[in-house]
């Protein structure tokens, strides 16, 4: 493999002069020196080129085209044919407006928890290491396994969720044939795994903002809340705006929750919580169309642009207007 | 790591009230899977509920091992965990370094890629991944899911937050005076410094990769599974005995709770330290 070979093959025996930050590049003999570096970087971008970039390029050019699975050698011109198709199915559009509804169900009550939890562990506790590996466990499961303990928690005739509603006399809830409610349930596997990672990276974020920043409110005579809206959350803002770019782009390829969430990659009975990302698997791999496929792949792709700049741009007016 | 910095506030009574039912709901699935795969189906089926562990655990947990292959999907999990997490440590170490202390040019733009694709998810490459998986022959073979794993933007970016910090600009200096060539300085100077960092990125690669889903469930099938797939193929049967479902459940999930439990705070650690940006 690629990563075992030496990484300077360049690089000689010969003394290299020391380089101090900011001295000028020396141009001269010694590109012994000056190639190691390219050396150093090479492994990881050979492999991200191939593996990486090539593909997603590659992505646009297959989506022009039919290829089927079993036949993926031939590819016959389509042009935007794939995308038009994709445009009249209601599937399509269906597996869109979930993913949307699935994403603001499971990020927005997942970054508003995190940043609660967040602001409890900043606090001088006892135990708070305990508190801290406790709410990462989640996170060390797979997409599979909560998916697995969840869909039983969630079960219609003896889930436990079920149970519980039914003793406190709210009676049972179809967590998997009702729409809103298996959202419900495929988005509260997702908040559940990443809640408490959230948590972290925002704690993170909070014990980056200097103590006398509190201090001098408190003395202002600000209140613990008014610390957190005036102190905490524009301290925050670049770690906000970095989870909730993170957030909605896994939302957005959101696949093995719904997937596993019943076990068929039409996401539930009536599709009613397919998301894009299972769409993209079931026109690939349950229908054979990779061409299509990759069409979605791609639609995909540029919503998350979208989203991503959308985003910046919001931030960007925020900060301009608070400042 | 974590400074000793005190915090502003102190804990009150509420605060710990909060924190332990959600550490009750972060931790309840876990145990409940216990419950779940130390009992029988119809237990698991009946009116009331079972909520403590019952006696059928090796029962289920020998029927899960048969059913899903499990036994050689934890060895594959285990190769391909193992290789992707040497590939990408030492991949992203080298380049991290690099871009840390070594002055080159077009390295502005290079790091700036690097970070750039961060946001963008492999998910979406998995189409040509898949023909090009085909066309060399690699379906169901591990090399499929490993070789694209072998290097990751994530842990370049970490190496090199790592290292600007960690590295003292005169230790590479004196390296150099003594004569030393590049390869060198990276053996002797850079690792034994590296190596808290890649220790680190060496936990989150490896669970990562463990519970990695999209691609294995693509490129391998239910014949020689990662433990993921092999999830997948368990909880797919016409009608899954529940128990032994949760009994799989528990194998996959075990052996990553295990570095959990022991290693707990560093990788509490290295996410904290991974996601202050800037």
């Amino acid at each position: 493999m690629a990563i075992t070979s030496p990484p300077a093959p360049a690089a000689g025996r010969r003394p290299e002069r020391p380089a101090p930050a900011g001295a000028a590049r020396r141009s001269g003999p010694r590109t012994a020196g000056r190639l190691a570096p390219y050396g150093f970087v090479a492994p990881f971008f050979v492999l991200f080129a191939a593996f990486g970039l090539f593909p997603l390029v590659y992505t646009a050019y297959v989506s022009l085209h039919r290829v089927e699975l079993q036949t993926s050698e031939q590819m016959d011109w389509l042009g935007l044919q794939n995308y038009t198709r994709l445009f009249e199915d209601p599937f399509f559009w269906n597996a869109l407006g979930n993913t949307f509804t699935i994403g603001v169900l499971s990020t927005v009550p997942q970054l508003l928890m995190a940043l609660g939890l967040a602001h409890l562990l900043n606090y001088r506790l006892r135990g708070r290491t305990f508190f801290r590996v406790a709410m990462l466990m989640p996170y060390a499961t797979s997409v599979a396994a909560a998916t697995l303990v969840f869909a039983q928690l969630f079960g219609r005739d003896y889930g436990l969720i079920n149970w519980v509603l039914t003793s406190v006399g709210v009676g049972p809830v179809d967590w998997q044939a009702d729409t809103w409610a298996s959202q419900f349930g495929v988005s509260a596997i997702v908040t559940w795994r990443w809640t408490g990672y959230n948590a972290l990276i925002y704690l993170a974020g909070m014990q980056a903002i200097p103590g006398e920043l509190y201090e001098s409110a408190a003395m202002d005579g600000a209140s613990r809340w008014q610390q957190f809206r005036h102190v905490t959350i524009p301290g925050l803002r670049p770690t906000i705006v970095f989870t909730v770019v993170v957030s909605t782009i896994g939302a957005t390829q959101l696949f093995g929750e719904p997937l596993l969430y019943e076990g068929n990659s039409g996401g539930g009975i009536s599709h009613q919580y397919q998301t894009l990302g299972l769409y993209m698997y079931e026109q690939g791999w349950s229908f054979f169309h990779l061409g299509r496929a990759a069409a979605v792949a791609w639609v995909m792709f540029l919503l998350i642009v979208v989203l991503a700049l959308l985003n910046a741009a919001i931030a960007a007016r925020r900060n301009r207007t608070d400042r | 790591m974590m400074l000793a910095k005190r915090s502003p506030l102190q804990g009150g009574p509420l605060a710990y009230a909060v924190l332990g039912v959600a550490t009750l709901l972060f931790v309840f699935p876990f145990y409940w899977t216990l419950v779940a795969a130390s009992r029988t189906n119809s237990e698991l089926s009946g009116a009331t509920p079972a909520f403590t562990p019952g006696p059928n655990l090796f029962h289920n947990l020998g029927e899960a091992l048969q059913q899903a292959a499990i036994g050689t999907a934890l060895w594959n999990s285990l190769l391909v965990s193992g290789a992707v997490t040497a590939g990408v440590v030492l991949s992203s170490t080298l380049a991290g370094f690099a871009f840390a202390k070594l002055r080159f040019r077009g390295r502005g733009l290079l790091l700036a890629v690097t970070v750039g694709t961060m946001m963008i998810p492999p998910q979406l490459g998995v189409i040509p991944l898949f023909m090009v998986v085909v066309k060399m022959d690699l379906q169901n073979k591990l090399p499929a899911v490993i070789l694209p794993s072998l290097v990751s933007a994530f842990g370049v970016f970490f190496m090199r937050q790592f290292l600007i910090q960690a590295l003292p600009d005169e230790l590479i200096e004196a390296g150099r005076v003594d004569g030393a060539s590049a390869l060198r300085i990276f053996w002797s100077i850079v690792l034994p410094v590296a190596r808290p960092g890649m220790a680190v990125l060496g936990m989150l690669t490896f669970m990562a990769t463990w519970n990695d889903f999209f691609w294995p469930v693509v490129a391998l099938s239910s014949q020689n599974p990662t433990v993921q797939v092999a999830l997948k193929s368990l909880g797919q049967g016409y009608v899954p005995d529940q128990s032994v479902v949760m009994a799989g459940t528990l194998l996959g999930t075990l052996p990553v709770l295990l570095v959990f439990a022991l290693l707990g705070r560093q990788i509490v650690g290295g996410i904290m330290q991974g996601a202050v940006k800037g």
